[in-house]
């Protein structure tokens, strides 16, 4: 019997302690969510030492995975970090907060050209935080000529020596921008021939990859693919010889940012951290850490020479007159997921 | 010749289980940031680790949550699988079908479930809905491992006990419980491994800033792996490894006694 007793009052032991970590919370707590390793996380610890307020930071992978979390509410999330065309749909839905731009002096860092983007024109719901492109990384020592059209991942000349994105949106993206069309298309027969054009490029193609690609390209397995800027960016800076074009059909210009949901029950703290994150030395510290681009002028300026000059990172912007942001395709997104189930069925 | 055969056949298994582990150990003292590219022997990443405060703090949910989840639905299991064991042939057949279905439910069902559930009530998403939805699915595993033992029990052994005037608790504690602990031992090891790997079920059932080391890897996904997360992954293998040796060893002593 004593056994059993002494179980029963670890148990209950265990169960009170919980009830503590609960319940004795009296601090003022940030619930934050972002992508996984996408802040330099001294930052965290430095807004807690400066305002007192502790952040409860919890991380995604996929924009979808966040939109679900978020959608069913279990936790209260004061910000986080979706892409461009999340926001709209979460705009849409009426899921986010506006945020009181008063609150946030330091939103005036914000280069003007990532103000009002298409997916929240009126600057009222998000704070660009990491933008960059889609385009085509290619090893000099494989491929002499110069590349600067989607073209030449069509090439037999390079047959087994190309890596396509295993992504919906950014490999139609792709055939599309080949195509001439946009890549919001709403329409299936666009799609349709986006589908053929990539079915017929299989032959050439090595692999459809994630994010090995960066590994596959660094260990010399192909001559080109098409990465994420950050990715490009990576691959550069550990090793000399590469290169990263910009198609001029036009590309994918992304964005994460800042937004603040519907649920949030800390809105004050909320603006405070955004505010907090485009500051100067802040913002400079993150991108310096993240290496992808940053909006924020008061970073970019800090920014050693080197990522400065490096197209991938900072591209000219006449370079991308043809880019264009992800929408929110609605309904529509299930002819975008049939033309895809059928194109990885091939 | 045919013993040759047999060696090389075991190696070559042992080679494709255990190659993808030798790769990441090599790799987590690599001192670039690529796999694929050796720099030289550094230990940095294990230096990283120790900084690393969404990882560290990752580790500390896990192991928080695959104790208390394995000692409390052991607990739960056993207990279960007594009472299970204890009944008429229809009752209990239907029992045990009603605790299969949790372990041949696919993973996302049972997630979004709790999640479903854990909202109706209103609760507040973190360590307890975590740890709740981890007792649940360790359950079954538990009574399952636990019941094999119960049916090799003498039928009468309990009673002959008793017979010889030991108390019911009392024949419990000398005469079941230790015929039935490697069951129980092996259900509490099953359920702990089972809560350190799951990823759906805790992706649905957390919040509020705490992650396991499973929603911490996956969602560098996009950014690609960090290293240190291969020398975490050495410092678990090799905890893992001396565990199961100081296990072997002991169990080994208890025979011996046996005999």
């Amino acid at each position: 019997m004593k056994k059993f007793a002494a179980l029963s009052l670890v148990f209950v032991m265990i169960m009170t302690l919980l009830a503590g970590c609960a319940g004795g919370e009296e601090k003022l707590v940030l619930n934050v969510y972002n992508w996984g390793d996408y802040i330099d996380e001294s930052i965290l610890d430095d807004f807690e030492t400066e305002t007192g307020i502790r952040v409860n930071y919890e991380m995604f992978a996929t924009n979808e995975d966040m939109y679900v979390k978020l959608k069913q509410g279990g936790t209260k999330y004061d910000v986080a970090f979706p892409s461009d065309y999340m926001i709209e749909k979460m705009m849409k839905e009426d899921m986010l907060q506006e945020i009181d731009m008063s609150k946030v002096p330091n939103y005036s860092l914000i280069m003007d050209e990532f103000k009002g983007l298409d997916f929240d024109p009126d600057e009222k719901y998000s704070v660009p935080y990491m933008w960059g492109t889609v385009g085509i990384i290619y090893n000099k020592s494989m491929v002499t000529e110069p590349v600067d059209s989607w073209d030449i991942l069509w090439d037999e000349k390079y047959k087994d020596n190309i890596l396509m994105m295993d992504s919906q949106r950014d490999t139609l993206m792709v055939a599309l921008k080949k195509l001439g069309y946009s890549m919001n298309t709403r329409s299936t027969e666009e799609l349709e021939e986006a589908k053929q054009l990539l079915i017929d490029q299989k032959p050439v193609v090595l692999a459809y990859v994630g994010d090995n690609v960066v590994d596959m390209m660094l260990s010399e397995e192909a001559a080109m693919a098409v990465v994420w800027s950050g990715q490009a960016i990576q691959i550069m800076s550990e090793q000399e010889g590469f290169e990263y074009a910009y198609p001029k059909e036009g590309t994918n210009l992304w964005f994460d940012s800042v937004v603040i949901p519907k649920t949030s029950e800390n809105v004050e703290v909320a603006h405070m951290f955004i505010d907090f994150l485009n500051r100067e030395d802040i913002a400079f510290r993150n991108a310096d850490y993240i290496g992808y681009s940053s909006p924020n002028i008061g970073a970019v300026d800090q920014l050693s020479e080197e990522l400065k000059a490096m197209s991938a990172a900072y591209p000219e912007m006449d370079k991308l007159e043809n880019a264009e942001i992800f929408l929110d395709p609605g309904a529509f997104i299930e002819e975008y997921n049939r033309i895809w189930t059928e194109l990885k069925a091939e | 010749m045919s013993r040759w055969l047999k060696r090389i056949y075991a190696s070559v298994i042992f080679l494709f289980l255990y190659a993808p582990i030798i790769v990441l150990i090599i790799f987590s003292f690599n001192a670039g940031k690529y796999s694929g590219n050796w720099e030289g022997f550094s230990l940095k990443w294990y230096q990283a680790l120790l900084t690393d405060r969404s990882i560290m703090k990752a580790l500390y949910y896990t192991v928080l949550i695959a104790v208390l989840s394995s000692l409390i639905s052991t607990v739960i299991g056993t207990l279960a699988a007594l009472g299970i064991h204890h009944m008429k042939p229809l009752r209990k057949n239907i029992m045990l079908n009603v605790n299969n279905i949790p372990v041949l439910n696919p993973d996302i069902v049972t997630g979004v479930a709790l999640m479903t559930l854990f909202g109706f009530f209103k609760m507040q998403f973190g360590v307890s809905t975590l740890l709740i939805a981890h007792i649940t699915f360790n359950i079954p595993y538990v009574i399952l491992s636990v019941l094999p033992k119960l049916k090799q029990l003498p039928a009468d052994a309990l009673e002959a006990a008793m017979d010889l005037g030991a108390t019911p608790w009392y024949a419990f504690r000398k005469v079941i419980f230790p015929e039935i602990l490697p069951g129980i031992i092996t259900g509490a090891l099953i359920a702990f491994t089972l809560s350190v790997d799951d990823f759906v079920i805790s992706f649905f059932t957390t919040g509020g800033g705490v992650t396991n080391l499973s929603i911490a890897i996956f969602a560098m996904a996009r950014r690609g792996i960090k290293p240190v997360i291969n020398a975490l992954s050495t410092l678990m293998f090799g905890t893992v490894l001396g565990l199961l040796l100081i296990i072997n060893a002991r169990s080994g002593d208890v025979t011996e006694l046996d005999v």
